[in-house]
This record gives C-alpha cells, sequence and structure tokens, in this order.
C-alpha cells in the first residue's frame, strides 16, 4: 500500500534582483513522480542543491507544488482543511537539533506536539512515555534538553515526532551535526521505529554507509530522481554515483578498486561479512 | 614557530554546583609544518582547546606559549597572534556579510589598517587558494553553493595570512564532493605554502587520509597523541571512547582472523588494497 503519491511534481521559486524585480526563476523538483509504500525505509542521496530537502518540504506541506500532486495517504497536501492532518501523519526532522527543542524540560518539549491537538492530558503523558521508551530515552525524561548530546537532542526531536503518531517520518540529514556515536544513536533509533513500530522512514543523508540497511534508495540530481533501486543496485554502479558527487562506503570502494586488480568479486559489496567472504572464498 | 600548552586547565561555571572541566591538564606542543587531527566526541574538550590557541579564551591554570613567548604577559600582542594563528569555526559561511564575495574576504586584512593594494593582493590570492577565480568576485556570498561559500569564508580567514590553520569541522554538512574538495585544498595549502593545519573532525576516514598526527581527546583530556595508524591500532580503546577506527581498518583486522596473512595497520582504502593484492596473490586464505 502506498503512503505517499508524487505526481510529475514540479517547484520553481522566483529570484529577485537588487531592486526588487523578478529575474527569473530557478526549478528545484523538475518533474519528479514516485510513490513510498507504507513502512518502507526509504533514503534519498544527493549533494548540496539538488533538491532532496525541498522535495522532502512537500511531504509534509511545508511547501506546495508549483505543478503536479503530493497525496499522504488519500489527501491532496493542496487541501487547507487537510493540512493539520498531514502534518500529524507526515512529521519532519531538521538537521540542527537546537533549532527544534523548546521547552524546558525532555518530557514537556515531547507533550508540545500532541498538547498543540487537543490530545486530553492523560493521553499526553501516555503518549510522551510511549514515545521516549521507543527512543530510548525514558532515563533522560525530567533532564534539560541543554544538558544533552547532539544525538540524545535529536532523539527527544524524534520522540516529539512520535508523540504525533504518525505514519512516516522524514529526516533531514539528521545526523550532519553529531558525532559518530551520536549518528549512529539516531540511524541505530530510526530503524527500531521502522521496524518496530512500522513507521515509514525517508532518510535524507550525505552518509553512505547510513544507507547500506535501507528498503529503496533514490538519488537526486538537478531536481530530478536519477536513481532508485535498493542499496546494493545503487552502490554497484561506483562511477556513476561519484558523477552525481556521492561516494560509496569505504568497503565498497575497496572491493570495487580490487576487482578493478583482477579480484573475483560481486559488485555492490556493502559489509565487511560480504568482502571478507568473497575473498576467502 | 611553535605553540606550546602547558598543563592547561579550563574550568567552565567553576562558582556553581556543576563545574565543567573543558579541558584538564592539557599539555602538548605543535611545530611548524604539522598536519594535525584533533578527534574527540561531543563535548570532549575540542572546542575549547583550539580557542585557547588563538587567545580567545584564558586557561583556568596552565600557560600557553607562542614562539616561546607567554601568551598571557602584558606585552604580548593577542591581535599578532590571532592573525598568525588563524581560526575556521563551524559553519564558517554564517559570517558572510559583504555584498559581494571580494568585498569580504577583504574585511578582515582591512581591519589590519594595510594599504588598498595589499589587502586586495591578499584576497585574490586567498580566493585563488581555496579555488574560486575571478568570476566570483562580485558575486554575492549568499548566492553561492554551500561548499563554495565555505570556501570563501576560509579565503578570509587566509586573508589574514595565518601561519597556523585551525578548522572546527570544516566539512560538516557537505556533499561527498563537496568533504573531498575542501580537504584537498587544505591539503594542498599544507603542501604549499608549508602552512602549520590543525583539522578538528569527526570522519576517522578523513583524518586517516590527510594527517600525519593524531590527537584524540575524552573528557578534556589527551589520551592518545601519536600517528594515525599508531592510534587506530588502539581501536577498542578508542570506541571505549565513542570514536572509531576507519572502516578499512576494520576489514584489515577481520581479514587476519580470517587467515589472511595481512597487516592490521592500514588506515586508508589505498594501503588497504595493496595490502590485500599483496596477500591475495601469495594466496593466504
Amino acid at each position: 500500500m502506498n503512503l505517499i503519491k508524487v505526481a510529475k511534481l514540479i517547484f520553481e521559486y522566483t529570484k529577485y534582483g537588487e531592486e526588487g524585480e523578478v529575474v527569473g526563476t530557478s526549478r528545484a523538483i523538475d518533474n519528479v513522480s514516485f510513490d513510498i509504500q507504507k513502512g518502507s525505509f526509504v533514503a534519498v542521496l544527493g549533494h548540496n542543491g539538488s533538491g532532496k530537502s525541498t522535495l522532502a518540504k512537500h511531504l509534509n506541506a511545508i511547501l506546495l507544488p508549483t505543478e503536479g500532486t503530493v497525496w499522504i495517504g488519500e489527501d491532496d497536501t493542496k487541501n487547507m482543511d487537510a493540512l493539520w492532518d498531514i502534518r500529524q501523519r507526515a512529521g519532519m526532522v531538521f538537521q540542527n537539533p537546537d533549532n527544534q527543542i523548546i521547552a524546558n524540560v525532555v518530557e514537556e518539549d515531547v507533550a508540545f506536539g500532541p498538547e498543540n491537538i487537543g490530545v486530553p492530558t492523560r493521553d499526553i503523558w501516555t503518549r510522551v512515555d510511549e514515545s521516549l521508551k521507543a527512543v530510548g530515552m525514558t532515563a533522560y525524561r525530567k533532564k534539560s534538553p541543554n544538558k544533552l548530546s547532539g544525538g540524545q537532542k535529536q532523539r527527544v526531536a524524534i520522540a516529539g515526532v512520535m508523540a504525533m503518531k504518525p505514519d512516516c517520518i522524514i529526516l533531514d540529514e539528521p545526523t550532519a551535526m553529531l558525532d559518530p556515536h551520536g549518528r549512529q544513536d539516531v540511524i541505530r533509533t530510526i530503524h527500531e521505529l521502522n521496524r518496530q513500530e512500522g513507521i515509514t522512514i525517508i532518510l535524507i543523508t550525505h552518509y553512505m554507509e547510513e544507507v547500506i540497511d535501507a528498503d529503496r534508495v533514490i538519488v537526486m540530481d538537478e531536481g530530478k530522481i536519477k536513481m532508485d533501486g535498493t542499496p546494493k543496485e545503487i552502490f554497484s554502479q561506483v562511477e556513476q554515483l561519484k558523477k552525481y558527487r556521492l561516494d560509496v562506503p569505504q568497503v565498497t570502494e575497496l572491493a570495487y578498486e580490487l576487482k578493478k586488480e583482477g579480484i573475483p568479486l560481486d559488485d555492490g559489496i556493502l559489509t565487511i561479512e560480504e568482502l571478507v567472504n568473497g575473498l576467502c572464498q | 614557530m611553535s605553540i606550546k600548552l602547558e598543563h592547561i586547565h579550563y574550568i567552565y561555571e567553576a562558582d556553581t554546583a556543576f563545574p565543567v572541566h573543558a579541558t584538564d591538564d592539557v599539555s602538548l606542543e605543535i611545530q611548524d609544518g604539522e598536519f594535525i587531527a584533533l578527534i574527540g566526541h561531543t563535548g570532549s574538550g575540542k572546542s575549547t582547546l583550539i580557542q585557547h590557541m588563538n587567545g580567545l579564551i584564558r586557561p583556568t591554570s596552565g600557560v600557553i606559549y607562542y614562539n616561546g613567548k607567554n601568551i598571557a604577559d602584558e606585552d604580548f600582542s593577542m591581535k599578532e597572534l590571532r592573525s598568525k594563528v588563524g581560526l575556521v569555526f563551524q559553519y564558517p559561511e554564517h559570517q558572510l556579510f559583504e555584498i559581494d564575495v571580494f568585498a569580504d574576504v577583504c574585511f578582515g586584512p582591512k581591519n589590519l589598517g594595510l594599504p588598498k593594494e595589499e589587502i586586495e593582493q591578499r584576497a585574490k590570492d586567498a580566493l585563488k587558494m581555496v579555488g574560486m577565480d575571478e568570476s566570483y568576485y562580485t558575486q554575492s556570498p549568499f548566492e553561492l553553493s554551500g561548499g563554495q561559500k565555505r570556501r570563501v569564508a576560509i579565503a578570509g580567514v587566509l586573508a589574514m595570512k595565518p601561519e597556523v590553520l585551525i578548522l572546527d569541522e570544516p566539512t560538516a554538512g557537505l556533499d561527498p564532493r563537496g568533504r573531498d574538495e575542501i580537504l584537498d585544498q587544505i591539503a594542498e595549502l599544507h603542501k604549499k605554502s608549508h602552512m602549520t593545519i590543525i583539522l578538528v573532525s569527526h570522519s576517522m576516514e578523513d583524518v586517516a587520509r590527510y594527517a600525519q598526527r593524531l590527537i584524540v581527546m575524552n573528557k578534556g583530556k589527551v589520551v592518545f597523541d601519536a600517528a594515525p595508524a599508531e592510534v587506530f591500532r588502539q581501536y577498542k580503546q578508542l570506541e571505549a571512547i565513542g570514536l572509531a577506527a576507519p572502516q578499512v581498518t576494520y576489514i584489515a583486522h577481520a581479514l587476519k582472523e580470517h587467515g589472511f596473512e595481512i597487516n592490521t595497520d592500514v588506515t586508508t582504502i589505498e594501503e588497504a588494497k595493496q595490502e590485500i593484492l599483496h596477500a591475495w596473490r601469495k594466496r593466504g586464505c
């Protein structure tokens, strides 16, 4: 079943000159169509300026299409009556953890969303309990967010989205400002939410290692979808990815280099285990 | 040219119930022309340490020497220190503000009170060093891509002609090619201008590829200070403090466990490739 459907999406923004006159339009999304299945884990790759974030912002109606349509479930994002419903169903987590946390206490921050949509108090606390548990932050519920690490703050931000009982979470480079440990925590958390709670995940990232366990990888360039497949299919095309200013995990690149030197290895090796098995056959 | 830190302690909120030892008895010496990477998890004291190096914060106790002179001495010129030790903060492009790229890079040397020709020459040189040609001079810095903005911001520091360039996570938020471009340019500066480089990074792959010396911090202390291969040999201790080795190092260890005759001191793809090819040709498996 499709949770998200995007049909012939075009997004243009207007450029203004020094006097405020219109000097032209720039097309950030150029005729993109795709569906996202309920419960899937989809990663979106693309260089800075390729249109990834613009696309993500269409998925919960922060931006509306210039042309084309985006549906979340049955709702067209252009339908203003469905706006709150769409925002509740498709939650968003951004890059900078410090810009997303507003309360002085972790549990109050998580409660902010459901409180805003008028959830009864007792239910709010149930949701806060469940959300903090889902991201592994229960022990920090009475703490001040500014005493947390970046990775912990991002998990609190994710709990805040979870408390809205969403179908889908869109994460726009959630690990860009984190250290390796914080990155691992966040990635592990979203995989757990995907597997255990059935939440659909759309992860935008510049880190290739974060993508290998996704169900599907979409590669964007110049506002278009250029590649779409499993991680193995995508990372088999090392040269193609480099053309789009992207990269592959170190193990994939090493396997690719070894293969060029004549060692018989499969394409698109993604894990250390696969490489070791390939070499020890 | 050298920077020497002796027993540096820095305590935040010392007078409160929650004093934080951001740096805890750090002693080290940075020599002319080194390429050093500074790693450690968030909150380990890296940023506090680099701010000491150009006098932005004063240690609670301990002494910092720049070229043998105590920077806390009254007759020491802080202004000179700050122009000789350039600090590029995280997300430096947030500090761009001028109407065009060239004016932005001129801002620093202009404040030094230099003659106009000298200012412009320095700006041109600095922009050339980061690979921004003349066609960008009159563009608004806000219309550039993320990677280009960052290069302009770095040029702004280079125009001060620093002898030491400290960069706090210069590749954060950039796409893979953007990361390589910035780091290659920094390596070029190191090689051609013999600039001392101190790179703060969260990417073990990057530090392995570029740095000659690795300083690892944890809880305000320096826990390792050695060549990358030597530090990454201690990958289990690194993991215990929230860090790791590059993926290729783990590959080498895994292969060794499977009976490959391989040197596990590899830290880059190229080294791993050579080692594996060598072992493969000997058929150690």
